[in-house]
């Protein structure tokens, strides 16, 4: 499936790009994040195990279980800091 | 109910002025109002940028703002979030909860900044002598933070 994925913030920063098309193999958020991954450099630091970021879809925060769908707008950003 | 995003200052008399003007049901107008500090982590801060995920970010105030809603009984709520560059001392947020008693104006402003904190895309970035830097998320209880804990 294509999706439309975000980024903000720091994440944004690092990994240089604000919002990109991927074909994405698996169905999960967790198969987006393994696939992202898996282009090694800060994309495997930033999203291993145990660092902290969300993923949204459809613009609220949702699990890494959970299923994506064709032509989805999903994020991925740092927990939030506002207030 | 009055949910902003903006990157002009506010008014916190205006706000609550409006929010009362022209009704008599009103009995309390708790309000709290968040600034940006010239300090933070032990270093000082020079000025910070705040950015912010448009569409969700409204999207999750005003959730936010309707749970407040169904907890307590509320008279009227204005959240005004500010996005952009703020130097030291220029308000951030602002929360005005009306309801028609003391209590209830209280416990739903406080949960709408706890909520905020926690659910709501913002995040800041601060510039200091050092250089700029991304502000950490703090420990948080939010229920939707701990459930990523039992991912792998």
């Amino acid at each position: 499936m294509k999706l439309r994925v975000l980024y903000f913030a720091r994440l944004r920063e690092r990994f240089g790009v604000a919002e990109e098309s991927v074909e994405l193999a698996g169905s999960t958020a967790a198969d987006l994040i393994a696939q992202l991954q898996a282009r090694g450099g800060v994309w495997e630091e930033e999203l291993a195990p145990g660092r902290a970021f969300r993923v949204a879809m459809d613009q609220e925060i949702v699990a890494l279980d959970a299923v994506l769908y064709d032509n989805a707008e999903v994020a991925i950003f740092p927990p939030v800091t506002g207030g | 109910m009055k949910i902003v995003v903006q990157t002009e200052v506010f008014d916190l008399g205006a706000e609550v002025n409006a929010m009362s003007h022209g009704r008599t049901d009103i009995g309390a107008i708790a309000s709290f109002v968040g600034l940006a500090r010239d300090m933070n982590e032990g270093s000082g801060v020079q000025a910070m940028t705040l950015e912010h995920y448009p569409g969700m970010t409204e999207k999750a105030l005003v959730m936010l703002v309707e749970e407040a809603n169904t907890r307590w009984t509320l008279l009227d709520v204005t959240l005004i979030h500010r996005v952009g560059r703020l130097q030291p001392g220029d308000p951030i947020v602002l929360v005005a909860v009306a309801s028609s008693h003391r209590g209830e104006a209280f416990a739903a402003c406080e949960f709408i900044m706890d909520a905020l904190k926690t659910r709501a895309p913002f995040w800041k970035k601060e510039e200091t002598a050092e250089g700029e830097r991304w502000v950490d998320a703090r420990v948080s209880d939010d229920t939707a933070v701990a459930r990523w804990e039992k991912i792998p």
